[in-house]
């Protein structure tokens, strides 16, 4: 099973490195053409107003739109979930709207108000170590939206069937639970199919 | 609920990896480098190539531009201190900005020590163009690097010298033996454990950005080549015939740094680049990248 980390900017190594410790084969993409032989893919943090430039200079919307509706699991952290979400407050352009949820960019505040905490996740057994780094936020979300959890009551993890979007950096620790968590996504979305 | 931790602020770096930090004068630039896709902005009163012209003093912005910077941006907002200024870091860092770039861009304040970086809530960048600095600078509490280059002369050969030579020092400490470590330590001044690290790791604990010469779309996609993990554009873009355009490119080159024809694509009708300088040609006391060991 492979599984793909968007290299067009951002924390790519760190996901590759986790998705590896989680018993998947993981590799940097940089062109479209590599998602055929995908099954899932990872949207990293990274800039988000960056990351969606580039994806639109080199034909990702479209690809991933399709990637996404061929029931193929996407999990974006921190960036990433900006990337996947419906709306972005106070934006009037989103990037890949596959995701039921209005998101709010730096929601927390400025760098000096970064910080990490364990957080209780839906589906996982122990807490998790998650850094948040200039972290969104998801002020809303759809009927179809599953909330795995929350911080201060605020919705920073959730699931809607094949993808996965988190606020903070998993791949900035050694605790791959939620990549292993993603991993299962990606082999149950590979099973349905076959 | 901890803030300011070490993860926090290295992490903070990670995100801008693959990513061009651009350095900007006013509101303006700051948007130009935004819609360009830049990871970040150093607001600053004057780019280097300017700082280098005027000769003088070089101290902290003016905290008008800096704040006027971080409203118009979305992106994180730098900027610089002077080498030992623990006062200008202490303020910017009141003014909420996201990362301090201790700079020998700026005249040091301090011939000395280094500002304490470890008490900061907000992380610091430093420059480095030997592994003796990089790890001096990281005990001290930088959560990210940069090579020193030769700021503003629009001369890529001091990044290049001091990238090969960090990368070169950090394969050769991958191969001592433990009682060499401990040399080595001493030969190089910087602490035993951090250096151990370096051998067991083959690499440095935080991210190593390029900069101080980086002028065109090839000169960014040469330092990735070479390993960096991002770049710092100085006055290369806002110094340049074009900047919109220049800013585009250098941004598309770092990203897809080995697709040759994309590079080639990018680079056609940039116009002028900054005006370069000869490194031979700068007196000792120009020289920036001697400030700050």
């Amino acid at each position: 099973m492979k599984i793909g980390v968007l290299a067009l900017q951002g924390a790519v190594a760190e996901h590759i490195r986790s998705l590896e410790s989680a018993g998947a084969e993981a590799v940097a993409v940089k062109r479209v053409e590599q998602l055929d032989e995908l099954q899932g893919l990872v949207i990293p943090g990274g800039e988000s107003t960056t990351i969606g430039k580039l994806m639109r200079k080199y034909g990702f919307m479209d690809a991933l739109r399709d990637f996404s509706e061929q029931g193929k699991p996407l999990f974006g952290t921190c960036a990433g979930l900006i990337v996947l979400a419906d709306h972005i407050e106070g934006q009037e352009e989103a990037h890949l709207r596959v995701m039921d949820m209005t998101v709010a960019r730096n929601a927390f505040g400025r760098q000096r108000e970064s910080f990490e905490t364990d957080l209780q996740v839906k589906g996982i057994e122990e807490p998790v170590r998650a850094v948040f780094i200039r972290a969104p936020l998801i002020k809303k979300v759809g009927p179809e939206v599953d909330v795995l959890s929350t911080y201060n009551d605020e919705i920073v993890t959730a699931r809607q069937g094949h993808l996965l979007a988190v606020s903070y950096h998993p791949e900035l620790t050694d605790d791959y639970s939620l990549h292993s968590y993603f991993v299962d996504m990606v082999k149950e979305a590979a099973a349905s199919k076959a | 609920m901890e803030t300011g931790t070490s993860r926090v602020k290295r992490g903070m770096a990670e995100m801008q990896k693959g990513g061009v930090i651009m350095d900007v004068m006013n509101a303006e630039q700051a948007k130009v480098a935004e819609a360009a896709g830049a990871t970040a902005v150093m607001a600053l009163e004057r780019v280097p190539s300017d700082i280098r012209a005027a000769g003088g003093v070089a101290r902290m912005a003016d905290p008008t531009i800096v704040e006027e910077v971080m409203k118009v941006v979305s992106i994180p907002v730098m900027a610089k201190a002077r080498i030992g200024h623990y006062v200008e870091a202490k303020v910017l860092e009141s003014m909420g900005v996201d990362y301090i770039d201790e700079s020998e861009v700026l005249t040091p304040a301090d011939e000395v020590f280094h500002i304490s970086k470890n008490e900061f809530t907000i992380p610091f960048v430093c420059g480095a163009k030997d592994l003796g600095e990089a790890l001096r600078r990281i005990q001290e509490g930088a959560a990210m690097l940069r090579t020193k280059g030769e700021p503003g002369t629009g001369n890529i050969v001091e990044a290049v010298r001091h990238l090969r030579l960090i990368n070169g020092q950090i394969r050769k400490v991958q191969g001592l033996s433990k009682d060499e470590l401990y040399h080595e330590a001493k030969l190089l001044g910087v602490p035993y454990e951090l250096l151990l690290n370096v051998h067991e790791t083959g690499k440095l604990p935080v991210v190593n950005f390029a900069a101080g010469g980086v002028a065109t779309p090839s000169d960014a996609a040469l330092m990735m080549h070479l390993g960096a993990d991002g770049v710092f554009v100085g006055s290369g873009i806002f110094k340049s015939d074009s900047p919109e355009k220049f800013a585009r490119a250098i941004v598309e080159a770092t990203t897809h740094y080995q697709d040759y024809k994309l590079i080639a694509e990018v680079s056609k009708n940039l116009g002028t680049p900054m005006k370069g300088i000869e490194i031979s040609k700068l007196e000792a006391a120009q020289r920036m990248q001697d400030r700050g060991i």
